[in-house]
């Protein structure tokens, strides 16, 4: 086996390896160097960084080659539960790099920004509408800086009323890790509180957690567990009752789109996440954007900068005009290109295309779920309806065949087919958290649940197999431990690695 | 209904399968009272011409000036190749590489961008980003509370020739650890960081030193001594520099005897658009024994079930999804797309393009301050050395002076009087290899004419008077 596979090929070609020493594309920097003459000679750089010294040519090449090597929306189905990997609509990426808006210097002045500046207005404006709240900040530049900007709000809010005891954020078992994460960063303890057999939050348990040291709640709604939360109002009012305030994690807003609103549940703040509800793209990691919303009396709190007008132009809103607020929370205004494709995504949708985001997202994951379950997975609530997502776990796969949620992801990715999102939400033995999203079509649908069907066949036939996927792919398993423990995070220059 | 590809035909048989009537009767766990009516003031949606147009009216709107404005955000040429290539929807519609054999492109190109952020800055890890500069200065504070073992100090010094929002932004994001930031005065004549005002420091209890290069002034900073201070009093550095005058000014690496303990800044000079403020990306580097407190994504390289080479996401124990409220930062979704086209940007212009160029921006600085500075009235404020950005004194409030110019289409620079009211009439400008001759002497022009409109403005209500 070894011997047909040429030598070349177990190892990678890094960039740095196309390197030839004095080579460069020489289009990409002025003919002439200028030299440093205002610098005094202590500060200037001796040892020129080791960069790759490329053609312009080779850069496309390695670069093309690489990205070459991914699953992503454009190439394959992606339903990545809680994530939202639904299509990027190509007209949102082209209009917000138009050449007025992309080369707009952050610090321009007003006279200079009335089309950037109304644009963020209107999309302040739309964000209110489609989630009931009183006021909306764009300034957080991704899920986990929203939830970071609603909890200080939270604590902002008390330590305005001298109410300084309030110690603790109540955080459901189900939620995302950067729930408790963010509380703590705000300077709380998070306390977990149990979910029931039905998915909902444990009323005896919250009850029970509840007392003059809640700052607040975060809750997910439909919850990281693909359900929604019967008894949201009833929560609100005994939240409410404590002094604590509720915090919504909007990741999964493209459940409810057009259909419920956060403010109308009874939440005080929510984030949102525009790289999820509103399509903008997941870049491989990011950027996102991750705007608040807030009630009445969180509103004073909101992080700036934020957009106002006085009915004919529109301006800044900073420190001057909102003295309370938590404060900045980047350099600039947070991550402006991903906002105006937020709001092309918005105006190409309008009120009637929302709803529809969540009644088609809603669809295909009923209908998943109602054929899995079919054909013999485990629904890990299989008495309540799905949402815009939904669990199965494989616990009896694992146990019966051997074949654990890992093993079917991986083998998943050889039918070309991306996996869903793994052994989250923690409580659920062995899971799957599927998120088709209303974008993608029924043949997809069908082609995921027929992989997952033939793969149970053949771990009954060949489990071995099953557990050594994938095959198709540039690599297989990787050696997780091993990157951990004999850490290679950077490409060394042979001399170097040759001392050390 | 765009983007929706179902059929009537298709969504009639998928009710069927499901056993419902209506897509309606999906929701029917959801309280009746909880249900909003329609939408308003969303309007109907627009098909593509439509919204390109209303997109192209709000564009032109904000024109195209004459831009002299960098203050964080600098405006350089970036390669064609650059966002050809980061907009490939393999990069563009991936998500976090969690499934790692389905992601190697995204992997080894993040493993590259370490691999080129630490011989950038001589530091031995890089992680895989974070929001922005400003944020980043915020984690590298936390980090560097965690990391200080000799200190259990919460207490930080932040120069006040700190880029003022950065400060800011750090101030909101600590503050609720009960972490404080001490502000460490300039020096009015040099504009660097007080050396003077920074040994009454000494012997404190504290954790942390930062130290920016340049700072917000465009000056450079007296690296050595204030990384060998903060060493001599058991504080960390934390170096806050703009990475392409890391391609010419010695890096965090090679400060003091021993280089800076973390280093951050901005990416956005490696390839981002000046776009509104972002998306940008920040970078976050250290010495290897910090890096088990570093927050955000770490990618390492590694081998498969057969021994063939690959990458992954590693030292995943510091990160909120395995470790929830003990994790190093809530971080999640960071800056990829960004950090994409920097490693792109980078490889593109390697280190003699980079040099080359931060070499012209340095030059086009020179040559703006020697016409500015030959009108009367006009002159640097600061003698300290600097690279691509200075502050000039001006005769009159910048305010005026730089809503004439802008009415003729030109952003002159960023005003000071708002954070630094000491400074009188202090204009911040900047220059890079995006400017030319005739640019600098347009601007040169519309100056001189604003000064002079001023001094005939005045005389004539002298005249008035008299
Ligand atoms: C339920 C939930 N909450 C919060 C987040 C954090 O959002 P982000 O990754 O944008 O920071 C995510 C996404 O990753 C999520 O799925």
């Amino acid at each position: 086996m070894d011997e047909l596979i040429p030598r070349t090929q177990t190892l990678i070609m890094l960039i740095f390896e196309h390197s030839k020493s004095g080579r460069r594309a020489q289009a990409q920097a002025p003919m002439a160097d200028d030299g440093l003459s205002g610098i005094p000679d202590d500060l200037k750089r001796k040892r020129k960084p080791r960069l790759p010294e490329v053609s312009e040519m080779q850069a496309v090449r390695h670069y093309t080659r690489l990205s070459q090597k991914n699953f992503s929306i454009d190439t394959q189905f992606y339903p990545l539960g809680s994530c939202t990997m639904k299509y990027n609509p190509r007209a949102c990426n082209t209009l917000a790099m138009l050449p007025g808006l992309i080369n707009r210097h952050p610090l321009a002045p007003d006279s200079h920004s009335q089309g950037f500046l109304s644009t963020m207005y209107e999309l302040q404006e739309i964000l209110k509408e489609v989630t009931g709240m009183s006021a909306v900040s764009l300034a957080p530049m991704a899920g986990a800086q929203g939830e970071f900007a609603g909890i200080a709000m939270i604590r902002a809010y008390h330590d305005a009323l001298g109410d300084t005891g309030r110690t603790e954020i109540l955080v459901p078992d189900a939620a995302h890790g950067t729930n408790p994460a963010t509380a703590v960063m705000c300077g709380y303890k998070a306390r977990e509180i149990p979910s029931k057999a039905d998915g909902d939050v444990d009323m005896d348990a919250l009850e029970a957690a509840l007392g003059p040291q809640t700052a607040g709640i975060m809750l997910t709604n439909p919850s990281t567990l693909g359900v929604f939360e019967r008894r949201i109002k009833e929560i609100a009012g005994r939240v409410h009752e404590a002094g604590g305030l509720l915090y919504y994690d909007g990741a999964n807003l493209n459940a409810i789109l057009g259909r419920v609103r956060p403010g109308d549940m009874g939440f005080d703040v929510i984030h949102m996440n525009l790289h999820k509800t509103f399509s903008t793209p997941h870049g491989g990691g990011g950027p996102g954007a991750g705007p608040v919303g807030v009630s009445k009396r969180l509103q004073p709190f909101l992080p700036i900068p934020m957009v106002g007008t006085d009915g004919h132009d529109y301006h800044w809103l900073s420190e001057e005009q909102c003295p309370q607020s938590i404060g900045r929370l980047s350099a600039f205004a947070g991550n402006a290109g991903i906002l105006l494709r937020a709001y092309v995504y918005a105006k190409m949708l309008g009120a009637e295309g929302m709803q529809r985001v969540a009644d088609y997202s809603t669809l295909n994951a009923n209908y998943m779920l109602k054929r899995l379950m079919d054909a013999g997975f485990t629904a890990a609530y299989p008495q309540r309806r799905a949402t815009h997502e939904f669990i199965i776990t494989l616990k009896n796969e694992a146990r019966e065949l051997g074949i654990n949620a890992m093993d079917f992801a991986k083998r998943l990715l050889d039918y070309g087919i991306h996996a869903p999102t793994t052994y989250f939400p923690l409580l659920v033995p062995e899971c799957f958290l599927i998120e088709p999203t209303e974008t993608e079509a029924k043949e997809s649908l069908d082609a995921f649940i027929d992989a997952m069907i033939k793969i149970r066949e053949e771990a009954r036939t060949d489990a071995k197999r099953v557990r050594g996927a994938p095959y198709t792919l540039p690599v297989r398993r990787l050696d997780d431990v091993r990157a951990a423990r004999e850490l290679d995070l950077r490409w060394q220059a042979e001399e170097e690695e040759e001392r050390a | 209904m765009p983007f929706v590809p179902h059929t009537e035909e298709e969504l009639w048989q998928m009710l069927d399968v499901i056993g419902v009537d209506s897509i309606e009767q999906l929701f029917d766990e959801i309280p009746g009272e909880l249900r909003c009516g329609e939408l308003q003031g969303l309007g109907p949606g627009l098909w593509e011409q439509e919204i390109s147009r209303l997109m192209q009216g709000k564009a032109r709107q904000d024109g195209q000036p004459l831009c002299f404005i960098g203050a964080g955000a600098y405006d350089h040429h970036i390669p064609a190749a650059v966002w050809q290539l980061a907009s490939r929807g393999e990069y563009y519609t991936a998500y976090t590489p969690y499934q790692a054999e389905a992601s190697q492109g995204t992997l080894q190109l993040l493993y590259e961008y370490q691999s080129m952020m630490t011989e950038l800055m001589d530091m031995d890890v890089s992680n895989a980003s974070l929001y922005d500069g400003a944020s980043a200065l915020a984690e590298a504070v936390l980090m560097a509370v965690r990391a200080n073992r000799k200190s259990r100090s919460r207490r930080i010094l932040v120069p006040a020739n700190l880029h003022p929002h950065y400060r800011a932004t750090v101030q909101t994001l600590v503050k609720n650890q009960g972490i404080e930031l001490v502000e460490i005065p300039y020096d009015r004549s040099t504009g660097q960081t007080d050396l003077q005002a920074l040994v009454q420091h000494t012997g404190q209890d504290l954790a942390a030193l930062v130290v920016p290069q340049p700072n917000f002034f465009g000056v450079l900073e007296n690296v050595d001594a204030l990384t060998e201070w903060a060493r001599a009093n058991a504080a960390l550095s934390i170096a806050v520099v703009n990475p392409l005058a890391m391609a010419v000014l010695r890096p965090p690496g090679e400060w003091g005897k021993q280089g800076a303990d973390i280093c951050c800044g901005d990416g956005q000079p490696l390839g981002a658009p000046l776009s509104s403020g972002g998306p940008y990306f920040g970078f976050l580097c250290s010495k290897q024994t910090l890096v088990r407190q570093m927050p955000g994504r770490i990618i390492g390289r590694t081998v498969d079930l057969d021994g063939k080479e690959g990458f992954a996401l590693t030292l995943q124990a510091r990160e909120q999804h395995i470790r929830r409220s003990k994790a190093t930062s809530n971080i999640c979704t960071n800056q990829g797309l960004m950090v994409t086209a920097a490693t792109i940007h980078m490889s593109l212009i390697g280190a003699d393009g980079l040099i080359r160029i931060a070499g012209r921006c340095h030059s086009n600085l020179q040559l703006l301050v020697e016409k500015l500075t030959s009108l009367d009235e006009i002159e640097p404020l600061f003698s300290g050395p600097v690279f691509h950005e200075t502050v000039l004194r001006l005769p009159l409030e910048p305010q005026r002076v730089l809503r004439t110019l802008a009415a003729h289409n030109i952003l002159g620079g960023y005003n000071l009087a708002k954070h630094y009211p000491e400074l009188g009439n202090a204009l911040l400008v900047c220059a890079t290899e995006n400017h030319n001759q005739g640019d600098m002497d347009k601007y040169r022009l519309k100056m001189e004419q604003v000064l002079t409109s001023r001094r005939q403005g005045a005389c004539a209500t002298m005249a008035k008077f008299d």
